[in-house]
């Protein structure tokens, strides 16, 4: 028992209930108070992540201990990698929080986006410590809800267009994930992830539960923007206020999708290569159609959305490589690489996708356009932004010092070892095109020189700045990860506990 | 099984409805059929033939009780569908205050 795991829940709740209680009566109270309980928990996520190591630690919702070995209470599992994510969540979202705190000022009722802010967080928390499906249906209900309500912040036409685009496939998606718990409840008569797992162990039918990982999967991949499912992403992400834009592409597809799918599809189900294969293959078209379809347009949040599908296809592809190897049974090295590309990946596609639309935002706020065409020569006005956004480019880029280069490298490798050469391929060329396709967000934003002159104006207020000046920092720290001393420490703990398939269920079911 | 397929069959009706109708409220409509078929596969999941509600008797410990656990899923489940309704109602009376119109076909200022 661990008893500080509910406060990565409790926090945000009890932050947006009294955000909305307090903020009518005391004035400010709202931004800095949610600045504060962020910062609290992106430090206390550090805390977890550099104690948690290989252990993994457990709270059980209401003190119920488990009945002959059978778990009835709602358990709350730490261990790797829940850490690794908690952090992305975490730290994102305190930059996010803090750059509101200038961004949002021309909108009105600012106490509904800090508390809806504190909601969405406390959701994702929540998906991500749940050791219980159905509570992890919950908590992505939660986190899901709030954002509809903040993609449609601005209530004009186009966000509200992308706001029930959004609601539509989002509402299909939850209801495929509940259609698929109750099959799995059917069978199993339970819904502890570790138990359920425990039960498919002595023997399943095979066609049935094929039908239940489509399902899953179909609903997951909904929310994770995963390419036959992404129509939502593009309208959604571009809609939505900038530090949100940040959150959502940066934080929420991977923790309400990508995290979930790693874990059921590595953890609970036991791993079949047909399916494997498949989760590869959308994760391959994600990535190829992702960046064409990103590469003629000219509305900057846009274009980034597409990225956004575009380097999940690359996560999905490296962990459906590492689970193709693991269901065949064979070079169990090689699996662990690809899957340690696949969480790297997503760390680092945190860090600098987060960083794009701050200042996707910041170019917003000054001039007022998202069009490309519209701008031109802003790198002499606005320093800061264009620096951080060009490390942020070069990164996403995979350009050698920065973190890109060194996950898209670990991928690239992993896909040569395990004979995937086309995959290999595909991957170098798609990261050349995303290269081609930032440099014409460079050039058109920051140095292209056009008639309508921006002398007047100004650099962005300084939360904007700082948050933008520590994601780019993030982005070069991050790609110390590569190397052996702190790979140990930080990626190993989550690729054992992934491609182990006895150790998650073993650890909570012994308990 | 039949209650389960015709269960299933519920939901395959409600997605037609979403993919099919043009007006937002029938899309609404169609998206609440298919969350109450999965509610009643909840619900049809816990039910034991002959059953009685989980109440223990200590005078008789063996009697043939349904499963409570589906009915608190149901029941959770019930609000959170009831939050995502009211979310999606309040965004479409907001979208027909500026366009004057629940056709979809008419709302299509996002192209690309």
């Amino acid at each position: 028992m661990n008893p500080l795991i509910p406060l990565f829940v409790v926090i945000p709740l009890a932050g947006a209930f009294l955000i909305m209680i307090l903020g009518r009566f005391i004035k400010d109270f709202n931004k800095y108070f949610a600045s504060l309980a962020l910062l609290v928990l992106a430090i206390f996520s550090i805390y977890c992540l550099a104690t948690t190591g290989d252990n993994i630690s457990l709270y059980k919702v209401g003190g119920w201990e488990p009945v002959n070995m059978v778990p009835i209470g709602i358990y709350m599992v730490m261990d790797g990698f829940t850490v690794i994510v908690l952090c992305i969540i975490n730290i994102v979202g305190f930059l996010s929080v803090f750059y509101s705190i200038s961004y949002i000022r021309r909108f009105t009722a600012e106490n509904l986006f800090y508390a809806l802010f504190c909601l969405m967080i406390g959701g994702m928390n929540g998906v991500v410590l749940s050791g219980d499906l159905f509570n992890i249906f919950v908590f992505l209900e939660i986190s899901v809800i709030s954002s509809y309500a903040l993609v449609a912040f601005g209530v004009e036409k186009n966000e509200l267009e992308a706001s029930f685009k959004y609601q539509v496939l989002g509402g299909l998606a939850s209801f495929l994930i509940l259609f698929g718990i109750a099959l799995i409840y059917w069978k199993t008569k339970t819904l502890n992830i570790a138990d359920i797992s425990r039960v498919l162990k002595s023997g399943y039918d095979r066609s049935f539960y094929l039908f239940v990982e489509l399902l899953i999967l179909c609903g997951f991949g909904l929310k994770a923007a995963i390419i036959p499912f992404h129509a939502w992403l593009p309208d959604a992400h571009s809609s939505a206020p900038s530090p949100i834009s940040a959150m959502l592409s940066g934080v929420l597809i991977k923790a309400v999708g990508i995290y979930v799918i790693i874990r059921l599809f590595f953890n609970m189900f036991a791993v079949s290569e047909n399916m494997s294969l498949l989760i590869t293959t959308l994760g391959t078209l994600s990535m190829v159609i992702g960046v064409f379809l990103a590469i003629g347009q000219w509305d900057i949040k846009r274009l980034l959305a597409y990225h956004s599908i575009s380097q999940m296809g690359y996560v999905v592809l490296s962990v459906g490589i590492g689970m193709i190897l693991i269901s065949r049974g064979e070079r169990p090295d090689i699996a662990a690489l690809a899957v340690a590309g696949g969480i790297f990946h997503l760390i680092n596609h945190a860090a600098f996708k987060g960083l794009l639309f701050l200042n996707a935002g910041s170019i917003e706020y000054t001039i007022g356009t998202r069009d490309l065409r519209e701008m031109g020569g802003l790198a002499k006005s606005m320093p800061a932004t264009s620096a951080t956004s060009f490390i942020a480019s070069l990164s996403i880029s995979g350009i050698p010092p920065f973190n890109g280069f060194f996950s898209k490298l670990i991928i690239i490798i992993a896909a040569i070892m395990a004979k995937f050469y086309l995959l290999a391929l595909l991957a170098v060329i798609v990261s050349i095109i995303t290269l081609a396709s930032f440099m014409k967000f460079q050039r058109y934003a920051f140095y292209n020189k056009t008639e309508n002159n921006h002398k007047e104006i100004k650099e962005v207020p300084f939360p904007m700045k700082f948050s933008m000046i520590i994601m780019s920092l993030l982005c070069i720290v991050l790609s110390l990860l590569a190397f052996p001393g702190i790979r140990d420490v930080i990626l190993m703990p989550a690729i054992d506990i992934l491609t182990d398939p006895v150790k998650y269920s073993s650890f909570i079911i012994g308990n | 099984m039949i209650v389960y397929l015709l269960c299933f069959l519920l939901f395959l009706v409600g997605l037609y409805g979403v993919i099919t109708r043009r007006n937002l409220v029938k899309i609404a409509i169609s998206m609440s059929v298919m969350e109450f078929s999965t509610f009643l596969l909840f619900a049809l999941i816990g039910y034991v033939d002959g059953g009685v509600a989980p109440i223990v008797d200590p005078a008789d410990p063996v009697k043939n009780y349904v499963d409570p656990l589906p009915q608190a899923l149901v029941l959770t489940a019930i609000v959170i569908g009831l939050a995502t309704t009211a979310m999606m109602m309040a965004v479409i009376i907001r979208l027909y205050r500026k366009y004057g119109t629940f056709d979809i076909r008419e709302i299509k200022s996002l192209r690309g």
